[in-house]
């Protein structure tokens, strides 16, 4: 197959034109003996043969929309998107439209982003918010990046909550691998029923950034309030990793006075894809907006007066400022926020409230149930959003494996992480579980109770 | 000043401007479990959200994707960013249930559909490439490049090799070369180019000692010239122990035309959203794989996706995942851009085969020079070469105060997309032409034609380029207005009595 609109009558007369005989012609400054390799590639398919063998490979996957029951999170969530959302993006207007470098005639994609941006300040409590980052993960990466510029690299050290998503964690660690910071805190070890206020101890007057997640890696939700107030009374900045279903329902970050609120926004309205590609939305107060990296959109007037929307204070980025950039960030997520913004504008005020409350309900309907069954018991006291850790007294592996024997996807085994929660699950029940499939679930552990 | 007072017209309500209390835009059952206690005290009080119903929401969106040009609307020739067409059969490939709701911690006995597909792209794109690895993982082409540094960084550092501290980068190249690397605390020196377009290969030499980390070279370059010493710049580079990186955002002028490990790249970024289809998205989600050359292989991120046991006579083989000996660590969450990135990059490799491929760059490259046979009578091109993919040239004439973005702005009013202006920043008021494989004989012609057209109008007529565009639905923007006031949202009616 090809798509290439050009007949070899029109070919050759271009070719006159150039003033060369043949297409080869054109290629004489690659060195000769490297010219023109043979590549070893199967032959082309048409679209037909294409469509069949990538809806082969599709199913041969097993999917949470008919193969398994899942109960799967950490991270990524499988949440119901309004038929609206994709017919949206499908709009060749905004999809094969590249970055809105020409205003005039960008206007769709820049408005779209001013309103993910304010969304996105409003979900959060925050006053901006900035065009989106590659994912949740360097979301949280590019605000160490921002607490650096912040303080002109005069202060090293970060402060990480063991209870942020590992991969999160880990990310951060690679970005900053240049930078000679001090990491305190990143420690799978450390005791994790400690509550956030035990990490107060961990940040000094060198601490530059503090990380902590919300509701945390375990589902949990604290109140963050005396730790924020506690850190910037260092002098330190706080950046709180948030998921944004949960925001709908629980006091913001920016009510507990956080600096930076990032996290991935996947579940407003993006598949999960096997992991990618998502967005990472980063909100911020308005002091700090100079230093925040990515794109942001502003609202200007045109030439004639009406209304319209621009890439501003671009003097920060990598295009003007080269090595001098406080990120080397060049695209946005476009689409993918144009999908966010398409979402909480459907759901609004009522459906983002209705999908968190029914989250958080069907969650505990779960735990109740799951921590009934005769060794199994919830690890943490505290309040939950829709994720909890389950307790075993068996190997967590086994017991999702006879899961899946049954078609449930269990829960994320959180022993591969930290070592303490060995024969730990975390479980996510969102609202595209029903009762009748946690009961399920709750029967098939009961089994393996007494099996 | 005399509009300062005056309310700007609105040509599209926010949803924020078009919210209204009680409407709905979507639904959700009753809960069929027992309501749990809420923990009050952590609850939120407002959620000043818009309230909007679904029709509302279709037409305003609908509205402003009018305001949008597109490839699907349009021609898009912006150097740089290879806007061909993306076929529509991807769209469909990407969105196959077993693509779209595939947990990314899912059991890999589940997914091996998505870890076959990915093991195959990644052996495609050595092939291609000439390299020995390649990772998915890095999230667009500037995140390829972070990863690309990082990696350089990793494998000196495991050779106790700490003094090499300089990245060597042409004037020529992308703000994300320099800026990658001084995320990583880099001294970038930057190398002049020669009369020819080509690296300086003098000053080259004058900056190559054993402090040097590597290189990092776009080729053919942001001219849309492949260097005629390619073998005797890397040679350079080499010889006193760097490494060389290759910015693959050209790459659409080089495949099966030649292999960028062949000429002696170490390292190299992908971008799946340029040479391989996958569409822009009005700015992401783009995708960056890197490949490198065996010995940097150690090196790569976290996780690949390998064979971990070989296919039997009865069993195809079991893919998963494997961490690399001395991996940098993880560049993003989970396995890369797949759903939208991976899936469609590979369905349209699939569909091209290795001539197919050649094909590609053939004809990107036939555009480029076309386009560039019609217009160096009119347009000052100061590298005036056979060109690869894309050429610049200067958008302004002698005695003329017309600049090249009023020609960018006076296309628009003749329906096309603008080339990408002022950049690279060694060509004074660079137009930056990369028309692509994807456009026939006719639109390149009206292309020239308006450009010759504009020629003329910037003698006779100025203030028609100076007024441009005056066909579109906007105009000219208040860059200024914008920077000096920030709004950077916008809030619900009754909250804006507070927020201003």
């Amino acid at each position: 197959m090809t798509y290439i609109p050009i007949s070899p009558k029109e070919r050759d007369a271009m070719l006159a034109t150039i003033g060369v005989k043949t297409l080869d012609d054109l290629f004489k400054d690659v060195p000769a003996r490297h010219r023109f390799p043979k590549l070893d590639l199967p032959p082309a398919l048409t679209e037909m043969e294409a469509a069949a063998e990538l809806a082969d490979i599709a199913a041969s996957n097993e999917n949470v929309r008919g193969d398994l029951i899942s109960f799967l999170g950490a991270g990524m969530y499988n949440h119901y998107i309004p038929s609206v959302v994709d017919h949206v993006l499908r709009r060749g207007e905004f999809y094969t439209a590249y970055t809105p470098y020409q205003p005039e005639i960008s206007q769709g994609t820049l408005q779209a982003i001013f309103e993910y941006q304010s969304l996105m300040a409003a979900l959060t409590g925050m006053e901006v918010s900035n065009a989106s980052h590659y994912d949740g993960a360097t979301a949280a990466a590019e605000a160490v990046n921002m607490a650096w510029a912040q303080f002109r690299g005069k202060r090293k050290k970060v402060v990480i909550s063991p209870t942020v998503h590992p991969q999160y964690r880990a990310v951060i660690r690679t970005y900053t691998q240049g930078m000679e910071l001090e990491l305190a805190g990143d420690d799978p070890n450390a005791d994790l029923g400690s509550g956030p206020e035990a990490l107060m101890s961990l940040i000094d007057d060198n601490t530059m950034l503090l990380i902590v997640q919300y509701p945390d890696f375990f589902g949990r939700i604290y109140d963050y309030t005396k730790l924020i107030a506690g850190a910037h009374g260092k002098g330190a900045l706080v950046c709180v990793v948030a998921n944004p279903t949960a925001l709908a329902l629980f006091k913001t970050p920016g009510e507990m006075d956080a600096d930076i609120v990032v996290g991935d926004g996947q579940p407003l309205g993006i598949p999960m894809w096997y992991g990618g590609p998502s967005l990472g939305f980063f909100t911020t107060k308005k002091s700090y907006v100079h230093k925040m990296a990515g794109r942001l959109v502003g609202e200007t007037v045109d030439s004639r007066g009406q209304r319209a929307y621009v890439l501003t204070l671009t003097a920060r980025e990598q295009h003007i400022k080269r090595e001098r950039a406080t990120s080397n960030i060049c695209t946005n997520q476009g689409l993918l926020a144009l999908a966010s913004a398409v979402y909480m504008s459907l759901l609004g005020k009522s459906g983002m409230r209705q999908v968190a409350e029914l989250c958080y309900h069907k969650a505990h309907y779960a735990a109740e149930q799951l921590s009934k069954i005769k060794g199994m018991e919830l690890c943490f006291r505290e309040p939950f959003f829709h994720e909890f850790a389950l307790c075993l007294d068996r190997p967590a592996k086994d017991v999702n494996a006879h899961l899946l024997e049954h078609g449930i996807l269990g829960g994320y085994d959180l022993g591969q992480d930290y070592p303490s929660l060995k024969n730990n699950l975390l479980i996510a029940v969102t609202e595209m579980n029903t009762k009748e499939e946690i009961d399920s679930l709750v029967e098939v552990l009961s089994e393996v109770d007494h099996g | 000043m005399a509009n300062a007072t005056t309310a700007p017209k609105i040509v599209e309500p926010t949803v924020f401007d078009l919210s209204s209390p009680g409407r709905k835009g979507v639904s959700f059952p009753d809960p069929d479990v027992p309501r749990a206690k809420l923990p009050e005290s952590m609850l939120r009080k407002d959620l000043p959200l818009p309230e909007l119903a679904e029709v509302d929401v279709v037409r305003h969106y609908m509205h402003l994707s009018k305001f949008n040009y597109s490839v699907d609307g349009g021609y898009y020739p912006l150097g740089s960013c290879t806007m061909k067409y993306n076929p529509k059969i991807n769209e469909d490939t990407c969105r196959l249930p077993g693509f779209l709701f595939t947990h990314p911690l899912q059991p890999i006995e589940t997914v091996q559909g998505n870890l076959a597909l990915m093991y195959q792209l990644q052996e495609w794109l050595k092939e291609i490439s000439g390299f020995a690895a390649v990772t998915l993982q890095p999230a667009a082409g500037a995140h390829g490049e972070f990863t690309g540094v990082l990696i350089m960084r990793a494998y000196h550092k495991s050779r106790g090799d700490s003094k090499r501290v300089k990245m060597l980068i042409p004037d020529s190249a992308h703000g994300t070369n320099p800026a990658s690397s001084g995320m990583i605390g880099l001294q970038v020196v930057q190398i002049p180019s020669d009369a020819r377009g080509n690296v300086d290969l003098k000053a080259l030499k004058e900056q190559c000692d054993d402090t040097v980390v590597g290189m990092m070279l776009t080729n053919p370059n942001t001219l849309g010239l492949f260097d005629e010493h390619i073998e005797e710049v890397i040679k350079l580079v080499h010889d006193c122990g760097g490494l060389m990186y290759g910015d693959g955002a050209n790459l659409n002028a080089l495949l099966g035309i030649v292999r960028p490990g062949d000429l002696g790249f170490d390292v190299m970024h992908f971008n799946l959203h340029k040479t391989f289809s996958v569409p822009h998205g009005g700015g992401g989600p783009g995708s960056g794989p890197v490949g490198v050359v065996a010995h940097l292989a150690d090196f790569l991120p976290e996780p690949l996706v390998g064979i971990l046991e070989e296919a039997t006579d009865d069993e195809p083989p079991l893919f998963g995942f494997i961490k690399p000996a001395k991996s940098i660590g993880r560049m993003k969450a989970f396995h890369g851009h797949f759903g939208g990135g991976h899936v469609r990059a590979f369905t349209y490799i699939a569909m091209h085969g290795p001539d197919g491929l050649k094909d590609i760059s053939q004809y990107a490259v036939l555009n480029a020079n076309y386009l560039l046979a019609r217009l160096r009578k009119t347009y000052h091109v100061p590298f005036d070469r056979i060109c690869m993919h894309e050429f610049v040239a200067e958008g302004q004439f002698a005695g003329s105060d017309v600049r090249a973005l009023d020609i960018a702005k006076r296309l628009m009013d003749y329906n096309f997309h603008p080339p990408t202006n002022y950049f690279p920043l060694i060509v004074h008021e660079a137009l930056m032409i990369e028309p692509t494989e994807t456009e026939n004989k006719d639109t390149l012609d009206a292309f020239a034609d308006a450009l010759i057209k504009i020629a003329d109008e910037a003698k006779t007529q100025p203030d028609l380029l100076h007024n441009a565009p005056s066909t579109t639905q906007f105009g000219r923007m208040d860059e200024v207005k914008a920077a000096r006031e920030l709004v950077l949202c916008c809030w619900l009616p009754e909250d804006y009595a507070e927020k201003v």
